[in-house]
């Protein structure tokens, strides 16, 4: 057997003796390794795959719309500077009927160029094969749909494509790179079961919705190093004749809008909360080592008279040191791996990936566990400095005592506010005030994270009460096949159990105002709408002017634009006819950013003439059914969002979401604010055994001197309370700012019940401590303390 | 004929640790009488600071029996205990344990705010010569001082006895001197029961009666006429 050196055994009884506090300080940095090794492997898990995936299937970089494209646009698109591929297909709207399914499914069909795969945007093939060119009713489906509905290849369901109802094989069942993330007409988050993306044959396609030798939807890929902005220009104005409605970049393909979203999040998160962690972490650990030194000081002046150098003692507290963060890495890494494959598992349901592998690639775990290292020592570097430094005569003399002020020292004897207890503890707590505001710190950290899980609730509470409650309360959204006179009211109002409708008008445009400019949809609403309302900057309904745009504060701000100056709306679909517009007014909106009009101002606005794109209706929820039948059988609608049902489901998916993860947050919260009381009050009850020892041979009692530190780590906690609802409400509001995107915002509330409850929490964990320190208060060895030296 | 303080029959007081017996005491009785002064003398390890505890009521005796004014101390709880040195008891110790935080008079108030019938801190810190440093911190004072605030703290509360384990241990002479002066007075003065711990025999000159302690048993025990004046003594 190998023996080890003497001082590396003191090592190992040090951490025997201090095992508590070293559990504490190593759980604490362990956070810090878990959300970094979380945050940094699913972010490297998502972005690579990501990659990979784009790059194999050919995703595209620029994508655009038309209402009517001539397919021999195709080779001047190709001609332009910059462009690697070009790929033009027909994408509509379909609505399905599934066998076991009452209500109607929404989905997307596309074509498939036939004898050949697609140059862009190519499909991943799980299991069959594609439709064939010749076949007019043969379907590659979607993963998610197919597994949500049992549906395998051989199988088939029905499809109402251009009014025209079908029964579809299913050949294939497929992935898309273009629908990692997707969301169905009118969702709020993915519903596997309601919304459905297929893909056809492109003579199939043509024949369904008569395009012939022609296009609505254009996807290209880029050489590396072409100039975007020039392809866009120069792909607009090929395709204006033609009602091209605005070429757009990736960030703004809404399946990579919400996975870049996500990746932006969890690399905020890998930025943001480990140096938290480990810098609370790194605190603890200088306040355990500077008192451990004091307390040896006679020893390390013992270790230097026997000759052991400067740097053997310094090895020595740096060993314990590294000892505490590579416990805290070990325990981090563990926890980061095992949630981090919780959290893959968790985008695997909502990012449709042929693969999704979580990233344990060593060198997360390396550089975890170097940044830990660095932060411990980091932490210990003035004590071990101070301790190397010491002179051993010095350090085998006891340390000159503690000098205190006389604060709260009253003049007047014998008028007392505190007592002699009280005023030790405060002023204990004077004395070393740095210490003590960093203690504070640390505890009000662990409630800022509470304040900023808790109130997302208090948020989505807001949005979700504001939105439907308020603003859009339909039941469910008919989307018009084509734009149709106002007369198709009246047969929608005929279909059964239909109790209102209202009808909207949507015209996609080009805003203007300056030099800068947003591609949006105008919203046409009818007077009097209660189906889908606009809402103040109060929340108050608000009833649409009879002239003039109204913005959502979002728009209006990118815009830069205020109630009443010009703005110019080009309108896309109609030769790009330029009009100006005032603005008549802000509103609140959480969702899109669409602005809104006067229906009638909207008809006046556009050339066609009066038409309607979609209608709002409330539904009788008892002849459910015979709506569904009747919404399946109908002619002429492209599709039908369910709002009472993704509404259901935003909810579900919400409180699921909600209650992991504030599960994970008051964990974390709870180490964090136990790993500093608990440590502040064991250095307290080192530094003051002998104070409160002689309490207790004075006559105190238990509890009175339990007292005395119950005063100081109650002003520490009760300090760190209003500060750490001030920093909550920053990290709140930072996250707020990163959510905030076009499609969708959520607003900053935070109720004074989460204050209440993360204040709660803390103090609960800090009154645990309490306890535990009490029960060593009670087991002072009056004796042995007051009769040794210190 | 002066009543008795303290009575001590038979007491008896065995540490186990690590199955390792030690017997601390091993059966002293004594009896000590309202404000004699005694000296318990004897060599590191004899058992007087031990048994000094056990009085004190910060220790319990394995066997035998402590009466405290016809009280038994061997059945008091551990709250009757901590209430009897709220009480009756003042303790001084070698290494004075003052409350850092707390200056010379905010020290003697510790006892006086939770005692029965206390006098003015003031006036105790004037009893051990201290009256003019009431507002200095313990950092501020010198050995001797501290130890004189000490013992104004263990007095202040009017205690029926007084417990000095190595008061003077720590100290040079001369402080050492002012010290046990201050001691005296408070006998004398206040009939305050006192029992001094010591391994310097010089000090016993001052006692009524003095105990010698050697392997946790009286070994003698002997009176002195006329204690003499801390200043007398020479050591």
């Amino acid at each position: 057997m190998v023996a080890l050196p003497v001082l590396d055994r003191k090592v190992i009884r040090d951490l025997k003796r201090l095992w508590a506090q070293v559990l504490a300080i190593a759980l604490v940095m362990a956070c810090g390794v878990m959300t970094l090794i979380l945050a940094q492997g699913a972010y490297r898990s998502l972005s690579q795959t990501q990659k990979t995936y784009y790059d194999q299937y050919r995703f595209g970089h620029i994508f655009a719309q038309a209402v009517r494209a001539p397919d021999h646009l195709k080779d001047r698109i190709a001609a332009i500077d910059g462009v690697a591929a070009v790929e033009m297909r027909i994408v509509r709207s379909a609505i399905l009927d599934i066998p076991q399914m009452a209500e109607p499914a929404a989905g997307i069909a596309l074509s498939l160029p036939s004898g050949r795969k697609p140059a862009v945007n190519r499909l991943y093939l799980r299991a069959g094969r594609l439709p064939e060119g010749s076949r007019t009713n043969q379907v590659a489906l979607d993963s998610r749909f197919a597994k949500a509905h049992g549906l395998n290849p051989g199988d088939t369901f029905s499809a109402i494509l251009n009014g025209k109802k079908l029964n579809l094989e299913i050949t294939g069942i497929i992935l898309s790179p273009e629908f990692i993330y997707a969301l169905g007409p009118g969702d709020l988050v993915p519903d596997d079961r309601r919304f459905a993306v297929f893909f056809m044959a492109q003579s199939a396609m043509e024949g369904l919705f008569d395009m012939k030798n022609a296009a609505n939807d254009i996807s290209l890929r880029l050489l590396r190093g072409a100039c975007t902005p020039c392809v866009l220009e120069q792909l607009d104005r090929l395709l204006k004749p033609y009602g091209g409605t605005g070429a757009y970049k990736r960030k703004d393909q809404q399946s990579h809008a919400f996975l870049d979203a996500e990746l932006t999040q969890l690399s905020a998160m890998a930025k943001v909360l480990p140096p938290i962690f480990l810098l609370v972490s790194a605190f603890l650990v200088n306040m355990i080592l500077s008192r451990l030194i004091a307390l040896e000081r006679e020893q390390i002046g013992l270790l230097k008279a026997c000759g052991y150098s400067s740097w053997s003692v310094a090895g020595h507290y740096a060993k314990l040191v590294s000892f505490i963060a590579l416990l805290g890495v070990g325990i981090g890494s563990i926890a980061g791996n095992y949630m981090g494959k919780l959290m893959t598992q968790m985008y695997a349901q909502y990012f449709s990936f042929p693969f999704l592998v979580f990233d344990e690639s060593p060198d997360i775990y390396l550089i975890a566990a170097a940044i830990s290292l660095f932060a411990a020592l980091g932490g210990a570097l003035s004590s071990i400095m101070k301790a190397a430094r010491l002179p051993p005569a010095v350090a085998m003399r006891p340390p000159a005592p503690p000098r205190f002020r006389s604060f709260l020292s009253l003049k007047s004897k014998r008028v007392r506010i505190l007592s002699q207890l009280s005023t030790m503890g405060l002023r204990h707590l004077m004395h070393n005030p740095v210490r003590s505001l960093l203690t504070s710190i640390g505890v009000s950290f662990a409630l800022a994270l509470l304040v900023s899980a808790l109130f997302l609730t208090n948020s989505m509470d807001h949005m979700i009460n504001v939105a439907f409650n308020k603003a859009e309360t339909a039941d469910a959204r008919l989307t018009l096949a084509d734009d149709k006179a106002p007369s198709v009211l009246d047969d929608i109002l005929r279909l059964p159990g239909v109790l209102t409708a209202e009808a909207y008008r949507q015209e996609p445009v080009i805003l203007r105002f300056g030099p800068k400019e947003k591609r949006v949809a105008i919203t046409g609403r009818p007077t009097n709408a209660n189906l889908s309302r606009i809402l103040d900057l109060d929340e108050r309904v608000i009833e649409m002017p009879r002239t003039g745009l109204m913005l959502p504060t979002h728009l209006a701000n990118q815009l830069g634009v205020k109630p009443g100056e010009m703005v110019t709306v080009e309108l896309t679909r109609h030769n790009s006819i330029l009009q100006q517009v005032r603005v008549s007014g802000t509103v609140t909106s959480y969702m899109g950013i669409s602005a809104s009009m006067h229906i009638d101002a909207l008809n006046a606005l556009v050339p066609t003439g009066p038409r309607i794109s979609d209608l709002a209706i409330n539904i009788d929820r008892t002849r459910l059914d015979d709506l569904y039948d009747a919404v399946k059988q109908t002619p002429g609608l492209g599709g039908i969002a369910m709002q009472m049902l993704s509404r259901e489901k935003f909810r579900e998916l919400m409180d699921q979401s909600f209650t992991s993860m504030l599960v994970a947050y008051i964990t974390i919260a709870v180490i964090v604010a136990f790993g500093v009381v608990y440590n502040a009050a064991r250095i307290q009850l080192s530094e003051r055994g002998r104070e409160l020892a002689s309490l207790r041979v004075i006559g105190f009692s238990k509890q009175e001197v339990f007292h005395v530190i119950l005063v100081e780590m109650a002003m520490i906690v009760l300090l760190a309370q209003p500060m750490g609802w001030l920093i909550g409400y920053g990290m709140a509001a930072g996250m707020i700012q990163g959510f905030a995107s076009d499609l969708f915002r959520v607003p900053l509330v935070v109720l004074p019940s989460t204050y209440a409850i993360a204040s709660f929490v803390i103090l609960t964990a800090a009154l645990a401590c309490a306890l535990i320190v009490r029960r060593r208060v009670g087991k002072l060895d009056l004796i042995k303390t007051l009769k040794t030296r210190e | 004929m002066p009543t008795p303080v303290f009575i001590a029959e038979n007491t008896t007081k065995t540490y186990v640790t690590n199955e390792v017996e030690v017997h601390a005491l091993r059966g002293v009785s004594m009896t000590l009488f309202e404000g004699e002064m005694v000296v318990l003398l004897g060599p590191s390890g004899s058992g007087k600071s031990t048994f000094l505890n056990i009085l004190g009521g910060l220790d319990n005796a394995t066997s035998g029996t402590v009466s405290f004014m016809g009280k038994n101390l061997t059945d008091f709880s551990e709250s009757e205990l901590t209430r009897y040195r709220r009480d009756y008891v003042g303790f001084v110790f070698q290494f004075y344990n003052l409350i850092p935080s707390l200056n010379a008079w905010e020290n003697v108030a510790l006892t006086t705010e939770i005692a029965r019938n206390p006098m003015d801190p003031q006036e105790a810190l004037e009893l051990v010569g201290l009256g003019n440093r009431s507002s200095h911190f313990p950092a501020e004072m010198s050995g001797g001082e501290q130890q004189r605030v000490a013992i104004a703290r263990a007095i202040a509360k009017r205690p029926e006895v007084l417990l000095c384990d190595e008061p003077t241990g720590a100290l040079d002479t001369k402080t050492g001197t002012l010290v046990l002066e201050a001691l005296q007075r408070i006998n004398l003065e206040l009939g305050t029961t006192t029992a001094i711990i010591t391994h310097n025999t010089a000090i016993q000159q001052m006692a009524n009666r003095v105990y010698v302690f050697k392997d946790g048993a009286i070994e003698s025990t002997h009176e002195n006429e006329r204690p003499k004046q801390p200043s007398e003594v020479a050591w």
